[in-house]
């Protein structure tokens, strides 16, 4: 933001309380600058503040250690980190443990989903063959039906797992991370089917007769030129789910394995009101990273966001 | 066959090549340069390259180890079945990444494999589930059935003698050692049967207390472990019906016998004492005269029984209507509100000379960025009627029961709902709109049609067109939006004409999950999955029929 945008925002912010505006330049009436901007400041500074609220409320009860839900209503009246430390001492509830176990099974599952993506992706943009389009409209049906309707018979199908294999079972993230691969297709190939597509053809067959194997053009070509789409897919997996608790709560049942949305549920599942302060500050801890990422990358997210909705 | 050069092209390479853009062709010098870097052989579409080769046979060599591994302990649990159609998934496996060609075929494989076992057959398993009785109580076969109510119904023998115990443990499993009246060791836990031992070591007073392999328990750690001592049942033979031995202090053990005794030959459990009988009532489970039936039963195949109680039985017939009613209004008002919202706010933004734009974008888009399970939490903290922020402090400590009204909670719910969803709308709409080419607004103003005509009559069609899809995913979304409620509400309020978790703001996919997995009344997977199948039928039926109105798949070709 400029020097003159930091200086005439609080003009503004005057104009929208409804004051005599005497800061707006002398050529414009008030009116018409209302008329023709005022009013989407008025707009956005509105919106701005029921869109930031919560966030902000939430951070107040997480810096202020009386911890109950009452004691969270004046909003940063009191600062210290004492819900912080009583985060991460508390035997029962490992939230260091939540914390990082929902890494891993984000990381592991976003990276292996943006892997099988890619080569099906590949394989539907590069190669013809028999069943492609099929393939293409089974897929687009598929993902029609979310997982989570199933999430019965994934609950007896681990639980017979368990019952051969436990290290795959109920109980264990790698049988979740199983389970979630199974919408590793899905819309994922769709948003990379439609990338990888203008990655002109005629690199890969430069390649071909240079004499390069498909495994060459697809890690030595494809994916390098098709960066963003990889990175949009994967930041969507994980946000996606580190957020699931469907599948997860019905899966991991030990609180040492369980993710942050499950445990962090399990705090206020039973009083809302006790655990408030804590759970506020787990909630800030669970929330920054997601949020900065997003953040960092939402210029690649908005561009893959419109690039599926945009067509032509 | 020679390297060929750049000009000894095909000509149709060669005119791409012509009019590709600078970047393009610069990255096709580079490729040549890679492809000369790493040294491929040229030209020719032979076998892979050593490295490839070694690399290709370690990981499916690792695959193979890691099958061949399940193979054996699916043997080894006797499931036939699941052994036949793993056995059939290697073998294709194998033959799909062995064989030459197939190119297609060994880049989908493992995603479509996930897909097939963790998306197609479980959604026929929901099937197949939806047709059977399983839950709480029946999840097992009859015979499971038998020998758990035997060892579930018993009661003390009367005037049984006492036994002295000792409580042992072994791997992390606790045993119990007996000195029976006579003075005979014996030792036995929940897994294995009662069975004599020599060479345990005795106290003073005849009891034997320790065994050499085992650890003997003290004082304090029985204390410590009772809720574990008190769930061992020592059978004393291999069949239930000979009774069990348990203790309640760990230190006397008396002997139980089943208060329901079995006869095989005519199928029937007998109560000892009051000499009622429960035969099998053909519903899963052993009943009496009156109809009342033992706890424990088995999974049988019940037909359409689920889906005729989800539409006939009273305490489900009136919540569900509403449920699916209101599942509805919450799908539609959240896309239609969250749009609305969005779109007005994209044209509000559109405005390249609008100061302080990015700032207010990035405010705008961070409840996006929130994670969702936490928006609802946080919310219910903030909307929560008794200590929540809105009623005491911005409404000077009104009770207004924004969670626990019934139309109130769903306006809540809603409000919440846009709160998280408007800000995508918004990206969308923004995108949508600056695709739009400008031209139109220009011709449209200079035939002098009103701003609001040129946005009616032009921009908004055409923004639907780009639109459409996504509103219908996100009406499919919102359809299952379970975080939403489930954090928020909790489904409740709790509707007054039923004695099951079902309440006011509760859509199908809560509704699901509270019947398969709910605390207090009983899991019921079947009813559960009937439910689930239903759900999908409707979403599957107005997504084909929207998507084919909007023309989606014609992409596809």
């Amino acid at each position: 933001m400029s020097e003159a945008q930091v200086r005439t925002l609080p003009t503004i912010e005057q104009a929208h309380v409804g004051g005599p505006a005497p800061l707006v330049p002398k050529r414009r009436p008030f009116g018409v600058w209302f008329k023709d901007k005022g009013w989407r400041h008025a707009v956005g500074i509105v919106t701005t503040i029921f869109a930031v609220f919560p966030l902000l409320y939430v951070l107040s009860a997480a810096l202020d250690s009386n911890g109950t839900l009452v004691g969270s209503n004046g909003l940063f009246s009191r600062f210290d980190t004492g819900n912080f430390t009583a985060l991460f001492n508390d035997p029962s509830r490992p939230f260091g443990r939540w914390f990082l176990n929902t890494l891993v099974v984000g990381l592991v599952t976003s990276a292996a989903t943006v892997f099988l993506g890619a080569m099906a992706a590949y394989a539907f943009s590069r190669m013809r063959f028999k069943g492609r389009r099929v393939g293409l409209l089974t897929l687009l049906l598929l993902q029609m039906f979310p997982q989570l309707l199933a999430v019965v018979a994934i609950f007896l199908l681990l639980s017979g797992i368990s019952q051969v294999i436990p290290a795959l079972g109920l109980g264990s993230q790698l049988g979740l991370i199983m389970v979630y691969l199974g919408g590793a297709l899905g819309v994922n190939t769709y948003l990379m089917y439609g990338f990888f597509n203008t990655v002109p053809q005629s690199l890969d067959e430069a390649a071909k007769i240079d004499g390069a194997s498909h495994i060459q053009i697809f890690f030595g070509i494809i994916l390098r030129l098709v960066t963003p789409i990889l990175a949009v897919v994967g930041l969507l997996a994980f946000i996606g789910i580190s957020s699931e608790f469907v599948i997860a709560s019905v899966v991991l049942t030990d609180p040492d394995s369980q993710t942050l949305a499950v445990g962090l549920y399990s705090y206020v599942a039973q009083q809302r009101s006790e655990n408030w302060g804590v759970f506020a500050a787990g909630a800030v801890i669970a929330a920054i990273p997601v949020m900065a990422l997003f953040l960092f990358l939402q210029k690649y997210i908005v561009s893959g966001l419109t690039a599926g909705s945009v067509k032509g | 066959m020679p390297k060929p050069d750049l000009h000894e092209l095909p000509a149709s390479t060669a005119s791409t090549t012509r009019v590709q853009p600078p970047r393009a062709a610069a990255h096709q010098n580079a490729v040549h340069q890679n492809a000369a870097r790493l040294n491929v052989r040229s030209g020719r579409r032979g076998p892979d390259s050593l490295k490839g080769t070694i690399l290709k046979i370690v990981l499916l060599g690792l695959v193979d180890a890691f099958a061949v591994y399940v193979l054996m302990m699916l043997f080894l649990s006797q499931s036939w079945a699941a052994l036949v159609v793993s056995s059939l998934v290697v073998l294709a496996i194998n033959w799909i990444y062995l064989r030459k060609g197939g190119l297609p075929a060994k880049y989908l494989a493992p995603g479509v494999l996930f897909l097939l076992v963790f998306q197609v057959l479980v959604v026929f398993f929901s099937g197949y589930i939806a047709f059977t009785n399983y839950g709480d109580g029946h999840n097992s076969t009859k015979e499971d059935a038998i020998a758990a109510i035997q060892l579930t119904a018993q009661k003390r023998v009367p005037d049984s003698p006492a036994y002295k115990a000792a409580v042992l443990t072994k791997g992390g499993t606790f045993y119990l050692l007996f000195t029976d009246p006579s003075g005979k060791a014996q030792i036995g836990s929940t897994e294995e049967p009662l069975s004599e031992v020599s060479g345990a070591g005795k106290d003073s007073t005849g009891k034997a207390n320790s065994l050499p392999g085992y650890e003997t328990l003290k004082f304090q750690e029985i204390v410590a472990n009772q809720q574990e001592i008190l769930k061992i049942t020592v059978p004393v033979s291999e069949d239930p019906a000979d009774g069990t031995l348990r203790t309640a202090d760990g230190s006397t053990a008396y002997q139980f016998k089943p208060a329901l005794s079995y006869d095989a030959a005519t199928d029937t459990f007998t109560d000892s004492e009051t000499g009622k009988a429960y035969r099998d009532s053909g519903k899963g489970a052993f009943a009496d005269a009156n109809g009342e039936t033992l706890a424990t039963g088995w999974k049988i195949d019940v037909g359409m029984d689920n889906f005729a109680r989800a539409f006939t039985d009273p305490s489900l017939r009136g919540p569900l209507l509403g449920v699916i009613l209101w599942t509805f209004t919450f799908s539609v008002a959240s896309v239609a509100l969250t749009f609305a919202v969005g779109l007005f706010l994209a044209i509000t933004f559109n405005r390249e000379d609008l100061r302080g734009k990015k700032v207010y974008r990035i405010l705008m888009i961070l409840p996006y960025a929130f994670p969702a399970f936490l928006s609802g939490l946080v919310w219910s903290g903030i909307l929560n009627p008794e200590f929540g922020w809105l009623n005491q402090t911005l409404l000077g400590g009104a009770n207004i029961g924004w969670l626990t009204d019934p139309v109130l909670a769903k306006v809540s719910v809603l409000v919440v709902n846009v709160w998280l969803g408007f800000p995508y709308m918004f990206l969308v709409c923004t995108g949508a709109l600056q695709s739009l080419p400008t031209e139109i607004d220009e011709a449209a103003r200079m035939d002098g049609a009103s701003p609001w005509r040129v946005f009616r009559s032009i921009k908004l069609p055409l923004l639907l067109v780009s639109v459409a899809p996504l509103l219908i995913s996100s009406f499919a979304f919102n359809f299952n939006n379970f975080n939403v409620i489930y954090m928020l509400t909790g489904g409740g309020p709790r509707f007054a004409d039923t004695d099951r978790d079902i309440g006011a703001t509760d859509i199908l996919i809560t509704l699901v999950y509270k019947v398969a997995f709910g605390q207090g009344t009983g899991r019921d997977y079947g009813l559960a999955s009937a439910l689930a199948i239903i759900i999908f039928v409707i979403v599957a039926t107005i997504s084909a029929i929207s998507f084919k109105q909007t023309k989606a798949l014609e992409d596809v070709n």
